[in-house]
């Protein structure tokens, strides 16, 4: 069975550019500003939406996302709210992915077999689960993908070609590779190694493969796009938030404008790569 | 979930998968997975390697000063007036706690696999210490990430890691305790997987370590069923000791684990009481969630946010627990109490006067439930409890309850 995310990726494949993945924290500063936020990535040239699960102890994370997590949590967001946002979102799009990505434990406590109802009814199209590699598969995964919900691995760098298959196995939608061995919101390295590792990856499976961890800039996503079926950008999106912010409570400026004029900068660059490739 | 024990045993566990029942697995980020396996492969072809063994019999003897004594604490059981009071003097150790049996098994296993960099997460500063200690003796830098709230409660401790040529980072985030230099010290993991090995400090964490830490740590439960039986000529009544992640308990646990006929007690922190958040019993009071690379119980709210939790003892300051633990407990083959603050800090002081023996707040808590039961035992039974470490590091927290300048 097809999902948004294999008819979104077809479509981009089509058009010879690649995704702008998005990934915003939900919940973030507070409900509503989060809402506006996650309406407002479409219209700026997001393609598929990240939509990031508030954990109080985020170890892969840099401090950036912990920041933003703390702030949801303290906002008073709880995955019943992160789910009914992407519920309200979907009233006025149905067509634009959306992927939960967090850590395991919220799902867990909530239920696994809850979640995925939940989940299907407020139209996930898939989740990214930090902390359950492919040994835990038949915590989430297995069940996810029996309940058609699209289920996206990490690889990373450390991930050898032994393993590659192992990884690769059960992932579905695409495949999510970390440039770097690090956590989130840390330098991008070389894209010239960042190319030589989704080669590699992409030969061992037809799935897209989207690279994310360091992309900050249009001028990267551009880079990256030029080999990378997806770019996936979360720390420049969650600081552009904490940046209108003023620590008590106000705001500086608008919150999704300030996000929207980022993902429209971030857009352009990776639809240049499609106009490159054409001229 | 495949069941790790027979019906006959206790101690078969964990299961291929790294599972005790539903507790323990490998839940990590991909980043750390092909590290975690190569671990696991080291760790068996170490254990089941003379040489090793060797190796670290001789630095445990040599270098730690093992087998530490099984003491007969005569003064206490006067006191108390029921049960034969003893203490497997964990204490006398070198760094002061059991923490070196695991410190110096690990740091062979880094050099082993040729890392060149150690780090580690510590609460009470103890388990800190040892990495630094052995860190030292062996020539590896060493970090150590540490709640800065310890870091303010447990000066004495910061100063000896650094004097050790260890850097000590505090970690804000959260109340600023062990939980948080977990997260902290994962996060330094997975940006440096290549060249820095991981000291676990206690019996939790991803797959091998509970078992690893618990094999290192059962030094203890071996010499005190040997020591026992020599002094006594009969296993013990019961074995009580403290349990924040539980490596000191199930070391001392683990060798009687098939011996039915000895009650088994592991003792949380009950900080203020149960009732409100100010405690870290995760198995009294919480309940089963993933944190840190295993399934466990867990302090947590009804979202699965994990809580900071409150503890007088920096050691035990941990919203979860080592998932053998967990497993123990629903098998039932061991209880978990509680023991509040001011109970602990009874004991502190008790044993000091009547010892001469100053124990670490951690240890105070055993003591403590020691105290509740001891007294309505008989007299020729016997309670065995782990002074798992030695006080000097507590004197500030226990003086600045007591209301005293020092």
């Amino acid at each position: 069975m097809t999902t948004r995310i294999d008819r979104r990726m077809a479509k981009l494949k089509a058009e010879g550019r690649p995704a702008l993945v998005t990934y915003f924290m939900g919940g973030d500063p507070d409900y509503d500003t989060s809402l506006s936020i996650m309406k407002a990535l479409p219209k700026a040239g997001a393609d598929i939406i990240e939509l990031g699960m508030p954990f109080s102890d985020p170890m892969a994370d840099g401090p950036a996302i912990q920041a933003a997590g703390l702030r949801a949590l303290k906002g008073g967001q709880t995955l019943v709210k992160t789910l009914s946002m992407a519920h309200e979102f979907r009233k006025a799009d149905d067509e634009t992915p959306i992927v939960m990505m967090g850590y395991y434990n919220p799902i867990y406590v909530h239920g696994v077999e809850r979640f995925l109802d939940d989940a299907r009814a407020a139209g996930i199209d898939g989740l990214i689960v930090v902390d359950l590699p492919p040994e835990m598969d038949a915590e989430l995964c297995l069940p996810a993908l029996k309940a058609g919900v699209n289920f996206i691995r990490l690889a990373t760098p450390t991930t050898d070609d032994r393993r590659l298959p192992r990884v690769l196995q059960n992932t579905s939608g695409f495949v999510y590779y970390v440039s770097m061995t690090g956590i989130t919101g840390s330098a991008l390295p070389d894209t010239s190694k960042v190319s030589v590792a989704v080669r590699r990856i992409k030969a061992h499976t037809e799935l897209p493969v989207c690279v994310g961890f360091g992309v900050k800039t249009a001028e990267q996503a551009r880079a990256i796009g030029a080999s990378a079926d997806g770019v996936v950008v979360g720390t420049a999106i969650v600081n552009a938030v904490a940046n209108v912010l003023d620590g008590k409570g106000g705001r500086t400026a608008d919150p999704a404008q300030a996000v929207a004029t980022l993902v429209s900068g971030l857009a352009q660059g990776v639809r240049s790569v499609r106009l490159a490739a054409a001229g | 979930m495949n069941k790790p024990a027979t019906a006959n045993s206790f101690r078969t566990g964990p299961d291929e998968q790294g599972m005790f029942g539903i507790f323990g697995g490998r839940f990590v980020a991909e980043t750390l997975m092909p590290l975690i396996l190569e671990l696991e492969h080291e760790w068996n072809a170490a254990k089941n390697d003379p040489a090793f063994r060797a190796e670290l019999d001789n630095l445990s003897t040599f270098y730690a000063g093992r087998p530490s004594k099984l003491y007969f604490a005569e003064g206490l059981t006067k006191h108390l007036g029921g049960a034969k009071v003893y203490f497997k003097r964990e204490d006398l150790n070198h760094t002061g706690s059991h923490k070196i049996n695991n410190c110096l098994g690990q740091i062979l296993l880094a050099r082993r696999m040729g890392k060149k960099r150690i780090i580690a997460e510590t609460g009470a500063g103890q388990h800190g210490v040892a990495s630094a200690t052995v860190s030292a003796r062996f020539g590896f830098p060493c970090v150590v990430y540490m709640g800065a709230t310890d870091v303010e409660r447990q000066k004495p401790n910061v100063f000896r890691m650094k004097l050790l040529g260890a850097e000590v980072k505090p970690v804000s985030a959260g109340h600023g305790t062990l939980k948080d230099a977990m997260n902290e010290a994962l996060r330094d993991w997975v940006t440096n997987v290549e060249d820095t090995y991981y000291l676990i400090g206690t019996a939790a964490g991803p797959h091998p370590y509970p078992e690893m830490v618990r094999e290192f740590q059962s030094v203890i439960g071996k010499e005190a069923r040997q020591q026992i039986l020599e002094q006594e000529g009969r296993l013990p009544d019961v074995l009580i000791a403290a349990v924040g992640g539980g490596s000191n308990a199930i070391g001392l646990f683990h060798p009687f684990l098939d011996d039915r006929e000895v009650k088994i007690i592991g003792i949380e922190a009950g900080g203020h009481g149960l009732d409100g958040d100010e405690h870290c019993a995760s198995m009294n009071a919480g309940k089963p969630g993933v944190l840190h690379g295993n399934r466990t119980y867990l302090l947590q709210n009804e979202d699965g946010q994990i809580k900071d939790g409150h503890s007088i003892s920096a050691g035990l300051d941990y919203p979860g627990v080592g998932p053998e633990h967990s497993w123990l407990r629903d098998s039932g083959r061991v209880e978990y109490v509680p023991i509040l603050d001011d109970e602990a800090l009874e004991a502190f002081q008790v044993t000091t006067k009547v010892e001469g023996i100053i124990p670490a707040l951690e240890s105070a808590h055993a003591i403590a439930h020691a105290m509740k039961i001891a007294p309505k035992m008989k007299k020729d039974e016997i309670v065995i409890v782990n002074l798992s470490g030695r006080g000097d590091k507590d004197v500030h927290t226990v003086a600045s309850m007591m209301g005293m300048e020092i």
